[in-house]
């Protein structure tokens, strides 16, 4: 102890005469640039995905129905309400966030003498910072899930150039759960799927490597997993929630990977197939596509005897005589067929409703009749010579290399049309081309230009792989011939495809022309359907939509009581549209016969 | 002190094993609670006293007033979950348990961090230090009665907190260590107004230093105040500044490296004698340390890098079956999580170690016997312990 020890301390005093550190005003101290505050949410980049909510360890976050938002394709409708009572501010909401809607102002006071206000929808309530510029954003390079998908393998351009091998592979176990690993179960892909399947109930099966229960849940709503695994339009994929940030989930692939896992000898026991009580109606089944097959086995498990009619020698429709082997194999369309027989399901082959057996002999002879008969005729352009014998249907030329016939392919082909049945008849030329002349030669021209043709885009890049020239946004004009013989095809630049109210009306420029030189020209823009075997066997009249296809109902059911029509004849555009359509026509007869 | 000692020495009786013979029933003692409600205990937590006059005959430590129950909660949340939640474990000083569980979920993962995350971590856990003892400090001094250390430390304490705010979004609980690494890069300009609060610190603690350390105040209450024998260091598992100023060397940062600090420059600090003045003396240095420490950090880590390792998804992340105990030196001492993970989307058991645990309850007890009432309060904070770690 010393005499500095007694005075040292005052020099506390010397704080007197300074400047006091406390701010004078506290609120108006602004929030740092990154400061986590109240929330921010962009209304209309948010879909209602609801990962928020599902991260939130506080419970803090509610997805609630909010006004002036509709519920709609990859949108749920519904938007977080964040309860600031439970909230702590941690910002995991807004590192998950799947589109980078929810965000953080750098605001932090707000006075209040009702508690319920509290709890508010950020973005719906007009708060003063909902424009701010500064706070928490989630920063770049910085991700809580893996934003890019799982390559899938597939064979390489020179290896299937020439044959109808599957392209893809199909993906491994460990890349499927790391594939399945970045859904975020948000379930936007359920309302969208056609036939509304248990997407993120498969994919979770998958991560917890329960094939037997991903089976399950694929049959619950869908019967043709392997050909949806393959050839479905996945529709889920462009709603997917992880395409803001990245790749969208490879839905499809899984739904396969599941599908190629489960041998078919286990179906019947994890299916629990044999339990069904059976019924003694009978119900006939017109068309062994994906729609009457998939009405076939949803009635078949309600225990209905069912009789599927069918024109062509072999069941799938336009899976088996529209889609190239190179994108689904037989072998895989029959096992999920094979399912299907074996529930007991008979097939009649080779008969056509209406000519060798007459609608009316259906009707006396079952309780109920499901048609799905599908677009089956191909259109034409009408453009002067296409009465030319060298000028093709895409639909008809697929259907006899289904057949094993040997098609007609000229050294030089033009394929008309941009929609994925161009893409698939020109691939299947290309092959063929490949094998017989050693190159290809096709032009593939469609009216949309790339950027909007209807086609998948996979499908462009993978022709292209395959030495098809796509050359789109013309026109046909008429064909050219010479000596009886096809020159090619004069075209003038299309300049839109639709009018201002969406309909199809195309409109040209006819000084911008252009010649495609083809020996062979194939059109395929677009199927037609034959439904006489129904409109002129009746007494009754089938109802006709305004877009003249069969008029139905929320369950298939069409103007006339014990018909029950879907697929692409009532409006349907793909496979998995049939099949929903089948699965609603199941139910719907299953409530129809059980009135009286 | 020595003279009372030789007055005090006559009454109680002893036990054979030195303790205090006490009969309540002959009122010659005092039975008294301090806390949970007093200023003079660090937090939720209180003393059962038994005086004879105003010295300490018997001390019990009660705790229980502040348990929230984190463990369990953790293993009802996936492992994202607990990130926002292992910060409230210890209020003051919230960065130490976001290392420590992120990098014991990391090492049961098998993930490795970005090495600018790294730096990053290691930034922030100084930054933490330093803004810690800067707290301690203000409660150090009050219950002392120099109640304007207090503000002068709480002042500085808050320019370290703005720039916590401007670098993680966050004043208090910073949640900025997430498993994978942290959330973000130094923002522009940080530096500067780092060394800008650092001066403001080093000066603040320059008056500290005349008006606290050369005090006779706080000399006569501090010196031999709660002698912690270096013996007493193995028996009691003391740990960081306690028991470095017994003269033993125990420093997590050196003994068991982790993060980039066997890239910074540094000693361990040792005093030769654990009593109150001491303590708080071998803690100012370690401000001091740290001080140079993030200056250091600030000079040698990257300008920029990967902050975040490749993650699977956050919301269904699951860790293999394993175990693992993770430790880092934090104000008070060794810092541990101990985690046992079995191959589901949750810890199976998480167990925190904080040091104020084996510091405010047994060596409180026994430290406070013989202390004089009014010195209860700086001998806790001596200690410098905060309950919410000892109930998680």
């Amino acid at each position: 102890m010393s005499l500095k020890d007694v005075l040292s301390p005052f020099l506390a005093w010397k704080n007197v005469v300074q400047e006091p550190g406390t701010i004078k005003k506290p609120l108006e101290r602004e929030g740092a640039d990154r400061y986590r505050g109240f929330h921010q949410n962009d209304m209309e980049t948010c879909i209602g995905c609801g990962t928020c909510e599902a991260i939130c360890q506080n419970a803090a976050i509610d997805m609630v129905p909010v006004e002036g938002q509709e519920t709609k394709s990859g949108d749920s409708g519904l938007r977080p309400k964040i309860d600031y009572g439970r909230c702590c501010w941690c910002g995991l909401c807004v590192d998950i966030c799947t589109t980078g809607s929810l965000s953080m102002s750098n605001e932090f006071k707000w006075v209040d003498n009702d508690p319920e206000v509290f709890r508010f929808v950020p973005g719906a309530e007009n708060k003063p910072w909902d424009n701010h510029e500064k706070g928490y954003r989630k920063p770049d390079n910085y991700e809580l899930y893996p934003t890019s998908r799982v390559q899938m393998e597939e064979l390489k351009p020179e290896d299937r150039d020439k044959s109808f091998i599957e392209i893809v592979k199909g993906y491994s176990k460990e890349q499927a759960i790391k594939e399945a690993d970045r859904c975020v179960e948000c379930g936007i892909c359920i309302a969208t799927c056609p036939a509304h399947m248990g997407i993120p109930q498969y994919i979770k099966a998958i991560r917890n490597d329960d094939m037997e229960e991903g089976l399950r849940i694929l049959y619950e709503t869908n019967p043709l997993p392997e050909v949806c695994g393959r050839v479905c339009t996945h529709n889920c994929e462009t709603v997917c929630a992880m395409q803001y940030k990245g790749d969208p989930l490879s839905i499809r692939w899984l739904k396969r990977y599941i599908a190629d896992q489960v041998p078919i000898e286990k179906y019947k026991d994890i299916l629990g197939a044999d339990g069904f009580e059976q019924k003694d109606k009978k119900i006939a089944i017109i068309g062994a596509g994906p729609g009457g097959l998939s009405a076939a086995y949803y009635l078949a498990n309600l225990g209905y005897q069912i009789k599927v009619y069918e024109a062509m020698a072999e069941p799938g429709g336009m899976t088996r005589y529209g889609i190239p082997e190179y994108r689904l194999p037989y072998d895989q369309l029959d096992k999920d067929i094979q399912y299907i027989k074996d529930l007991g399901v008979e097939f009649i082959f080779n008969t056509r409703v209406g000519k060798d057996i007459s609608m009316k002999k259906l009707h006396k002879e079952n309780d109920a009749v499901f048609s799905a008969t599908g677009l089956h005729l191909g259109r034409s352009t009408r453009v002067a010579g296409t009465d030319h014998s060298m000028v093709f249907q895409a639909v008809d030329l697929l259907r006899d290399v289904t057949d094993g016939k040997e098609i007609e392919v000229a050294e030089k082909v033009v394929v008309i049309g941009g929609g994925n049945v161009a893409m698939d008849i020109a691939r299947t030329m290309a092959r063929i081309q490949n094998q017989k002349y050693g190159k290809v030669q096709l032009i593939l021209t469609s009216l949309e230009t790339e950027d909007v043709m209807p086609a998948d885009l996979e499908e462009i890049v993978e022709s292209r792989e395959e030495n098809v020239v796509i050359n789109a946004g013309w026109g046909p004009k008429d064909i050219k011939i010479e000596n009886d013989k096809i020159k090619g095809l004069n075209v003038i630049r299309c300049l839109s495809v639709f009018d201002e109210e969406g309909r199809f009306n195309p409109k040209f420029d006819k000084d911008d022309s252009n010649f495609f030189e083809a020996d062979q020209i194939v059109e395929a823009i677009g199927q037609g359907m034959d439904i006489n075997y129904m409109s002129e066997d009746l007494d009754e009249e089938l109802a006709m939509t305004e877009r003249n296809r069969v008029k139905v109902d929320a369950f298939s059911q069409s103007s006339i009581p014990w018909l029950f029509v879907g697929g692409d004849i009532t409006g349907g555009t793909d496979a998995i549209t049939a099949i929903a359509d089948g699965h609603r026509a199941a139910k719907g007869i299953d409530k129809y016969l059980n009135q009286a | 002190m020595a003279d009372l000692k030789k007055y005090r020495d006559k009454f109680p009786d002893k036990n054979p094993d030195g303790t205090n013979i006490i009969d309540l029933e002959s009122h010659k003692f005092i039975h008294v609670w301090q806390g949970p409600q007093h200023p003079g205990i660090t937090g939720n937590m209180s003393l059962e006293l038994i005086l004879q006059g105003d010295e300490v005959m018997s001390c019990k430590t009660h705790v229980g007033y502040l348990h929230r129950g984190f463990e369990k909660l953790m293993e009802r949340r996936k492992f994202i979950q607990c990130f926002p939640l292992v910060c409230r474990i210890a209020v003051p000083e919230p960065d130490f348990n976001e290392y420590c569980f992120a990098a014991s979920v990391e090492e049961l993962a098998g993930i490795k961090i970005p090495e600018y995350a790294e730096w990053m971590r290691t930034l922030i856990l100084e930054m933490s230090r330093l803004t810690s003892f800067l707290m301690w400090l203000g409660g150090q001094s009050g219950a002392f009665g120099l109640g304007i250390i207090a503000q002068w430390s709480n002042l500085v304490r808050d320019y370290m907190l703005d720039r916590f705010e401007e670098l993680t979004g966050g004043r208090i609980y910073r949640m900025f260590i997430i498993p994978g690494g942290v959330r973000g890069t130094l923002p522009e300009g940080f530096e500067g107004r780092m060394e800008e609060t650092l001066k403001e610190v080093e000066r603040a603690m320059k008056d500290i230093e005349s008006t606290l350390f050369s005090n006779s105040i706080f000399k006569l209450r501090a010196k031999d105040l709660g002698i912690i024998t270096p013996e007493m260091v193995e028996q009691y598992g003391v740990t960081g500044p306690n028991a470095r100023a017994a003269g033993v060397a125990k420093d997590v940062r050196k003994d068991y490296p982790y993060l980039k600090y066997p890239e910074l420059d540094f000693e361990v600090l040792t005093d030769t004698h654990s009593d109150a003045y001491n303590r708080v003396w071998l803690r100012f240095r370690e401000m001091k340390m740290s001080v140079d420490l993030i200056r250091q950090i600030l000079v040698k880590m990257p300008k920029k890098g990967d902050f975040m390792a490749k993650m699977p998804n956050m919301l269904h992340w699951k860790i293999p079956k394993g175990e693992t105990y993770v430790r880092a030196e934090c104000t008070r001492g060794e810092y541990g999580f101990y985690t046992v993970t079995d191959g589901s989307g949750y810890p199976r058991r998480v167990n925190v170690r904080g040091p104020s645990y084996t510091h405010a309850v047994a060596l409180m007890e026994k430290l406070a016997i013989d202390c004089n009432i009014a010195d209860t309060a700086g001998l806790m904070t001596s200690l410098h312990t905060y309950p919410p770690e000892i109930e998680r």
